[in-house]
């Protein structure tokens, strides 16, 4: 069993520069961001260390930071430019009863992340998920679309913090 | 109607109108679609049980649309399966009913505003007879909108569809 600190410098000795920060001032367990391209490698040695073995991914959501400018685009409605999507992992040992949440952050404007379905098969639909929400490209992932709204849902993604809903969807009107 | 109130000593005929009779038989035996979308469908489901017993009313759930005379809209109906309770309502043979049951299919019900995925109402794609209120409506409130629809049907003529 070991505690996030710990596991932090493990992985910053195995990856060095793409094992990014260990954020500590969460109210939560402390976070550890890895750079996007390198996730699957990231996890792949999670999963088979010794002293790790992260055999269960609890959890991966997808998340807006909404850290970026808000703009008002030609016909007054608020976007969002700049800033990063974030995905988050959170993985558990059932061998050695530890935890650790992983992070990922993606420009908004061209997210893309590896994918972990490969490492855990929880991930193939989470990452659907995230997907089909955020629209973050998991890449390599074997079967990537929608999972929740119309296969032809052409609005955009729901859970983006500057999203805005069609006034019809094939031929139903949306809002209220 | 008084099909019954004379009994059968009276002689082997009774007197009434088409109208009355194919109406009698038409509310006496509804049909339900067997089909549940959300929380509603639970409470759908306890009506059909033995305690409230939807069997009386000569409701039972049938497994296809072209066999079933009603179709219970039980829950929230998303932009996604609209489509489909569409084409199911266009399967069913005439003449045919729906209950709108409960207030997320009434009107989009807690959906309504941030419900990104959620129709606004099912009448924005059928025509519905009954709307029962409630989240969920209890099981009387639903023996209490078939019985309305019971009472639409008694009153239906044989020009106009419904009145």
């Amino acid at each position: 069993m070991k505690n996030p600190e710990e596991i932090f410098e493990i992985l910053k000795k195995e990856f060095g520069e793409s094992i990014l920060a260990i954020d500590k001032d969460v109210p939560t367990e402390p976070i550890i961001a890895v750079d996007p391209m390198y996730i699957n490698k990231v996890g792949q040695f999670l999963r088979e260390h010794e002293e790790l073995k992260f055999d269960s991914l609890m959890v991966l959501s997808g998340v807006d930071d909404a850290n970026g400018t808000k703009i008002k685009d030609e016909d007054e409605t608020e976007v969002i430019s700049g800033g990063t999507l974030s995905v988050y992992y959170h993985l558990h040992s059932v061998y050695l009863k530890h935890k650790i949440t992983l992070k990922v952050s993606t420009p908004r404007d061209n997210p893309k992340a590896e994918s972990v379905e490969s490492i855990w098969k929880t991930a193939d639909w989470h990452e659907r998920e995230a997907y089909d929400m955020f629209g973050i490209i998991f890449l390599n992932h074997p079967d990537l679309r929608r999972i929740l709204m119309p296969y032809d849902w052409e609005a955009g993604y729901p859970l983006r913090k500057d999203y805005k809903n069609p006034e019809f969807y094939q031929g139903m009107k949306v809002p209220y | 109607m008084g099909l019954l109130d004379k009994e059968f000593s009276d002689g082997n005929i009774v007197i009434t109108k088409v109208e009355d009779l194919f109406n009698w038989a038409r509310l006496s035996s509804i049909w339900q679609l067997g089909f549940g979308l959300a929380c509603c469908a639970i409470e759908m489901m306890a009506t059909s049980a033995s305690h409230y017993d939807f069997d009386r009313f000569g409701v039972i759930p049938r497994n296809t649309p072209r066999q079933a005379d009603a179709i219970i809209i039980s829950g929230t109906v998303t932009l996604k399966m609209a489509i489909r309770i569409k084409r199911l309502y266009e399967q069913m043979p005439d003449p045919k009913y729906i209950i709108s049951m409960g207030s997320c299919s009434n009107c989009g019900g807690p959906y309504w505003e941030h419900g990104y995925h959620v129709l606004k109402g099912v009448d924005r794609v059928i025509p519905v007879d009954v709307y029962v209120p409630g989240c969920p409506p209890r099981p009387e409130a639903l023996l209490e909108g078939l019985l309305k629809l019971q009472e639409k049907i008694r009153n239906e003529s044989l020009r106009t569809h419904s009145v």
